[in-house]
């Protein structure tokens, strides 16, 4: 069984006001020019959007928080909790569809324990299934955070998922 | 690089950076292939000649895509042109050995039809039929260098038309070449640019929409990947037609490299001088900035796009108006697809009537194709308009793999159709397409042979669209929702066939009421299949059975005794334990315990599982 351990949430430490802040001066002109991008930049240094950073952009871009909350809730890459540290998404566009995506995703599951949108407890894996990745003729493929892993076999899901654990800490 | 400031820098600049023809050169596909150790590739190759020293001098070129994925990794060995496939960095001392010291192929990496090697690319089949027009130089140049670029001719259409026409001849030109939006709809280019010019106000935009969503397509990744310059270019001609001095090019952040490469490209072209203030030499100024897709398919549809560039939710609006009266920001606006843009310095360089002699009577020029699915040579086509399914499935594409049938190409993802074989001599342009109830769309080709079942690819994009629509009108959130019940209910043979009319019904109703395109085309795939192939569903409904032999819950999986020699490896592999039988002893499947899941044919060596 696979449960959420109270420890590994608490793992992930929000960050403090002063340093939410830091950030965001850093990125002032996009806060008032551009919210989704601000967005992404504090994501991309948290790995997800803590709270206090929504509202504290919020106030600096003087936007509601609902309205921020509403862009954040629309678009699936934000996420408001944290993640595991490599994010696997399984493609189900239609040519892995037809290669047998399916069994892809059956393996990614059943070796981490998790189920799309899960992270593992240990906080090493993210898993998600986007609708196509754009590299059809590589069918079936998934991506782990920024490379890509084509013609896959339920087999080489598992070497590749190995790999990812031993090369970490 | 110092800036140029004016066409006769770059002219100087171009002749200066001409490469030599004859000189030894390995492109190797970094972006497409990279998943399979492109990147190896090229060091192993760099680490080779360095090994060799002097005597082997030649240039590893990190490319674009070549277009043959099928053959990944690809790789190119220049003066040549030879064509290797399925490279591995093992290769790579045999590659510099035997063909660029001496001068021989390595026939084990050649493409091959039967037991003939084809080693020169310029003869392979998949490349002998296409015309490559917008992909000319993908795949030839290092797409993080602007000096190859500038080369191979980048920035020579805009020179010319920033400097020697006026607004209106540009639009002229483009009119004339009858050049259509590749994103979809197939709206004349021409006819879009004169509405943003003649609209009022002073603060326009160009937009590059590279959201590019729909699953089976992929050549606007491609084109940003592998030759960013180009883009830039078209919508650089573009800001001048219609007096933009700002453009966005809005990328899915699924696609890393692609946007890599795309910000890099900006900078160079801006540290040139060919992006910012009077560019030149001019007069006119432009400026491009790139943003990230945060993950939202409707975002492809314009009005939706324009929401998510002002950092709304990217909910889709009733147009009129149009963008190009009042888009982003409530100012005229110009948004195009990547491919359309692409095509727009070509369109500058060989002049609209001769552009305008490719193609047929409605559709000018080329398109490229993803092609994919059940075809051999996997990969981008940029063919005529009006080439046939034929001409690409089977004179490109190499026909279907595993002595199968050609049964259905999708075209046009969730908003496109199912076309059967027996339209594979159908000239196809959007007209023809919209006729046999698919779309053009962005190009997605998806291959389908006999064990393909239509009522599940319906499904398929049927799921797709009810989870990316937004939400925001009642057809779409509710009727696909409503469409995708009945179906996953066909797929488990359940239902009654007063059903399938139903879902026509509710199809057609779904695409007459919803507010955008998403929603509008979202009953296509199911509509195009009822079209085609309403045997399928009655078979799934009436006698509970997939033709295809595809939905799982449909099939019986049953082991062939006289086949089975009883190894036992399905036992193993049977995660339920619903097969029995003793060694070397015909096995058996316990249908009530079985739950389909295919294990054991997988497993069996001997093809002594049968599934029915």
């Amino acid at each position: 069984m696979q449960h959420e351990s109270p420890s590994a949430a608490a793992m992930a430490v929000e960050p403090s006001e002063a340093e939410i802040c830091g950030l965001l001066d850093e990125l002032d002109d996009l806060c008032r020019s551009n919210l989704i991008g601000a967005l992404q930049e504090i994501q991309g240094r948290y790995g997800y959007l803590p709270r206090p950073a929504l509202a504290a952009l919020g106030r600096r871009a003087r936007v509601p928080l609902s309205r921020i909350w509403g862009i954040v809730t629309f678009y699936s890459q934000f996420y408001t909790e944290p993640r595991g540290r490599h994010t696997i998404r399984c493609c189900r566009g239609t040519a892995c569809h037809v290669k047998g995506a399916d069994r892809i995703l059956d393996t990614i599951r059943s070796a981490l324990g998790i189920q799309e949108g899960e992270s593992t407890p240990d906080r090493t894996f993210h898993l998600e299934t986007v609708a196509c990745l754009g590299t059809c003729f590589l069918a079936p493929v998934m991506m782990v955070d920024s490379h890509y892993f084509g013609n896959l076999t339920p087999q080489k899901v598992e070497a590749v998922l190995r790999n990812f654990r031993d090369r970490d800490p | 690089m110092t800036p140029l400031r004016s066409p006769a820098d770059l002219q100087q600049l171009r002749l200066r950076l001409a490469p030599d023809p004859d000189q030894p050169a390995i492109r190797v596909c970094a972006t497409g292939c990279r998943a399979l150790g492109a990147l190896e590739v090229c060091e192993a190759l760099e680490a080779e000649l360095a090994h060799r020293g002097r005597g082997a001098r030649a240039r590893v070129l990190r490319v674009g895509c070549h277009g043959l994925c099928a053959g990944a990794v690809a790789v190119v060995v220049d003066p040549q042109g030879v064509f290797y496939q399925g490279v591995t960095a093992e290769d790579a001392p045999e590659i510099v050995a035997e063909t660029l010291l001496g001068g021989r192929v390595v026939e084990r990496l050649c493409y091959a039809e039967g037991e003939h090697p084809i080693p020169l690319l310029a003869e392979l089949p998949f490349y002998r039929h296409q015309t490559r027009l917008v992909l000319r130089n993908c795949g030839r140049l290092d797409p993080t260098s602007l000096e190859q670029a500038l080369a191979l001719g980048a920035y020579g259409s805009a020179a010319h038309a920033l400097c020697e026409m006026a607004p209106e001849q540009v639009i002229e030109e483009i009119l004339a070449s009858g050049l259509r939006g590749r994103g979809g709809a197939g709206f004349p280019t021409g006819r879009k640019w004169r509405f943003a010019r003649a609209a009022a106000g002073d603060e326009k935009y160009v937009v590059c929409n590279a959201d590019e969503g729909d699953p089976g397509a992929f050549m606007d990744r491609a084109l940003l990947e592998g030759d960013p310059h180009l883009v830039i270019e078209g919508m650089l001609v573009g800001a001048y037609a219609i007096g933009a001095a700002k453009g966005f090019i809005y990328v899915r952040a699924e696609y890393p490299i692609a946007i890599e490469h795309a910000e890099l490209a900006l900078a160079q072209a801006r540290e040139a001088g060919l992006l910012g203030e009077d560019i030149l030499g001019s007069g006119f100024s432009f400026d491009i900035e790139l943003r990230r897709g945060a993950g939202a398919f409707v975002c492809g549809e314009e009005t939706a796009l324009i929401a998510s560039l002002e950092g709304r939710r990217g909910m889709p609006r009733p147009r009129p108006p149009f963008p190009a009266q009042s888009g982003l920001w409530g100012k005229p606006t110009t948004i195009n697809n990547v491919e359309t843009w692409a095509n727009v310095p070509r369109i500058i360089e060989m002049g609209a009537p001769a552009y305008a002699q490719i193609g047929t009577e409605t559709s000018k020029g080329t398109k490229v194709f993803a092609l994919a699915g059940r075809v051999r040579n996997t990969g981008l086509v940029e063919v005529p308009m009006g080439a046939t399914l034929r001409q690409i499935v089977y004179d490109i594409g190499g026909g279907i793999p595993g002595g199968r049938s050609f049964k259905a190409a999708q075209m046009g993802g969730p908003s496109g159709g199912c076309v059967p074989a027996r339209y594979l001599d159908l000239p196809i342009d959007y007209d023809s397409l919209q006729q046999v109830g698919a779309i053009m769309g962005s190009g997605g080709l998806i291959v389908m042979d006999e064990t393909t079942c239509m009522v599940d690819i319906a499904r398929f994009f049927t799921q797709f669209v009810q989870d990316e629509s937004c939400g925001k009108c009642v057809p779409c959130r509710i009727g696909t929702r409503r469409m995708l019940d009945l179906l996953t209910r066909f797929t488990r043979g359940e239902g009654d066939p007063a059903d399938i009319e139903r879902l026509a019904r509710l199809g057609r109703m779904v695409a007459s009421t919803s507010l955008c395109g998403l929603g509008q085309t979202a009953p296509n795939p199911v509509l195009s299949t009822l079209r085609y192939f309403r045997d399928e569903y009655e078979a799934h409904v009436s006698e509970g059975r997939c033709p295809a032999g595809s939905c799982q819950a449909l099939l019986s999986y049953r082991v062939i005794a006289e086949r089975c020699n009883g190894c036992g490896a399905c036992l193993r592999a049977c995660p339920v334990g619903a097969i029995s039988g003793e060694r070397k002893q015909p096995h058996a499947i316990t249908q009530a315990v079985c739950i389909k899941c295919g294990a054991c044919l997988q497993r069996c060596r001997f093809e002594a599982i049968a599934v029915e």
